[in-house]
């Protein structure tokens, strides 16, 4: 599949720890994945391995205690532009800027562009979102679904490497987040963009993913990686995806469980 | 997948058609009356009007000038100093003091706040001096700002920072502290740098409680300023508005005291709703931030 193509994120062998006021906790345990340049690539798994966690440390926000992350080769050691967040979280938005000026400071900020070229920039990626006629409102006018579709404007506006999707339809209702899956999977016919993709939901994972890295609760570990073409197939088994994932997540837990126990 | 299961009690489906006729009123703006009762500055200068209306017949009824001399005659005072220059000069002294007293403990709770950002013992020594300091009236500070810094202006000033200092630094370092992780990420994210993370995320984030220290502050400091006046005057040799009211007390000119009280209620509504409305009106509100 990959004909010798180098990945464009390495993620190899992550144990990540992070500390509460008396406990230290492992979130994942030697993860190890490839992404490849226009992959729709979703980490699922159920609360509590450690996903989110993952895609922040992808973010940069947090360092690995083993192993290393790599994009395009280098090392990843802070935040950066190359690698743009959407949060799960409506306030992601800075609710002392109007929806344009919201995506304009994100390339500004960057030092990516000025003022102007940023503005005319921002306007093209409200209008891909089709949010046009609210460009200068401020975000606390807008209702849940457009402040993520803003999020998601501000993310590809940035034209990142990667753009890393935290959740972000998990607070909307069912058929506002129905809609953006859909919106989300048309914007990358659009432009092919490479992103990364954190849910807990295995019809979300199947519906927007091209490829599915599943991981076991607490700590993460790999439990494998699907293939998926968005449709829900009917497998070789004779059962549609999600369910074989819903299987391959939970029946076999309910055994480590047991034997974990006795 | 699961069997359907069985209908317990068997009703027809029902389906309406919908039309809006009929209804009388589905959407119509306010009329005059109603839309001025929303406006709050017109209710307040009603309350205003109710008090001075209050204030005047209480005073007619008492009938003694020198215990609580009438509205009117407070007035015909007020404009008798305010046309002799007497009120507007003792009223720029104050707010020429009061200016240097605030700049300079802005500018201090800046310099703390930033300390108290940066470094985990700096937001331990805020505290702590906080906690010390706060609760201290200014005013009981004023005999040893006299013995330090003489009987001139640097004593009031003195005063005046240790009054506007505490709250404001205490009010911007637990709004920087409520900034939400989600806004910090995003800045981080977009490559700010430090002084861009402070100024572009920071400052806007805890706004609300940065105007919520100013606006204390403020008050703080002209109360201090008013009563440090009324004892020793601006400087040694007298000016200012406490003093001028002190004076008038003096020479029995109540309707001059109640003049100069006036003075300072005006100066606090002016601030209050001109410019730290405004400021609220052009900021926080306006980002929806507070209702």
């Amino acid at each position: 599949m990959t004909n010798g193509v180098a990945p464009l994120l390495a993620v190899k062998g992550v144990t990540l720890q992070y500390q509460t006021r008396d406990h230290l906790v492992t979130a994942t345990y030697r993860v190890s994945f490839d992404i490849y340049r226009s992959d729709r690539y979703v980490i699922l798994g159920p609360s509590g391995c450690g996903k989110s966690t993952l895609l922040k440390a992808v973010g940069g926000f947090i360092r690995p205690v083993e192993g290393e992350i790599r994009l395009n080769d280098v090392a990843i050691s802070k935040p950066g532009p190359d690698r743009v967040l959407v949060f799960q979280e409506f306030d992601q938005l800075l609710p002392w800027k109007t929806v344009k000026q919201n995506i304009a400071f994100a390339l500004t900020a960057s030092g990516k562009m000025s003022g102007k070229e940023a503005g005319q920039r921002a306007l093209h990626y409200i209008d891909k979102v089709g949010l046009t006629k609210f460009a200068d409102n401020y975000p606390h006018t807008l209702s849940g679904g457009m402040k993520q579709r803003v999020a998601i404007a501000r993310g590809m506006a940035m034209e990142p490497e990667i753009l890393l999707m935290d959740e972000p339809f998990a607070a909307l209702d069912a058929l506002t987040r129905a809609k953006m899956q859909e919106e989300l999977l048309q914007l990358w016919d659009d432009t092919k963009f490479t992103v990364l993709f954190v849910t807990h939901s295995i019809t979300e994972a199947v519906r927007v993913g091209n490829r599915i890295l599943l991981l076991s609760a607490h700590p993460g570990q790999v439990k494998g990686e699907i293939n998926s073409n968005g449709t829900d197939e009917i497998g070789v088994d004779g059962r549609p995806l999600s369910e074989r994932i819903e299987h391959l997540l939970f029946e076999q837990q309910i055994g480590d469980r047991s034997i974990s126990h006795g | 997948m699961a069997d359907a299961r069985p209908v317990l009690h068997a009703r027809p489906e029902v389906i309406y058609q919908v039309s809006t006729a009929g209804i009388g009123v589905v959407q119509r703006p306010l009329s005059l009356g109603q839309r001025l009762a929303n406006q709050g500055s017109l209710r307040k200068a009603l309350v205003l009007a109710v008090l001075a209306l209050l204030w005047e017949g209480y005073a007619r009824w008492l009938g003694n000038d020198l215990l609580f001399p009438t509205f009117s005659a407070t007035v015909a005072a007020f404009w008798q100093s305010v046309i002799s220059g007497e009120l507007p000069a003792a009223t720029w002294y104050s707010m020429k003091i009061l200016f240097q007293g605030y700049a300079a403990g802005l500018l201090l709770a800046g310099l703390l706040t930033a300390f108290a950002s940066a470094t985990r013992i700096g937001a331990d020594l805020l505290e702590v001096l906080t906690a010390m300091f706060n609760p201290l009236p200014s005013i009981a500070l004023l005999p040893l700002a006299m013995i330090w810094f003489g009987l001139g202006t640097g004593g009031i000033v003195f005063v005046l920072i240790h009054a506007v200092l505490w709250s404001v630094a205490l009010n911007t370092h637990s709004g920087f502290r409520g900034v939400s992780p989600t806004w910090r990420m995003v800045g981080q994210n977009y490559g700010l740098s430090d002084l861009g993370y402070v100024v572009r995320i920071l400052i806007p984030g805890a706004f609300p409680s940065i105007l919520t220290g100013l606006k204390i502050g403020w008050a703080f400091a002209w109360r201090t300023l008013i009563a440090a006046e009324l004892v020793f005057g601006a400087n040694s040799g007298g000016g200012g508005l406490g003093w001028f009211i002190f004076q008038s007390k003096n020479s029995l000119e109540i309707p001059s005291v109640f003049a100069g009280l006036l003075t300072v209620i005006l100066l606090g509504l002016i601030v209050e709703n001109l410019i730290f409305l405004t400021a609220e009106k052009m900021t926080v509100r306006r980002w929806g931030m507070q209702h």
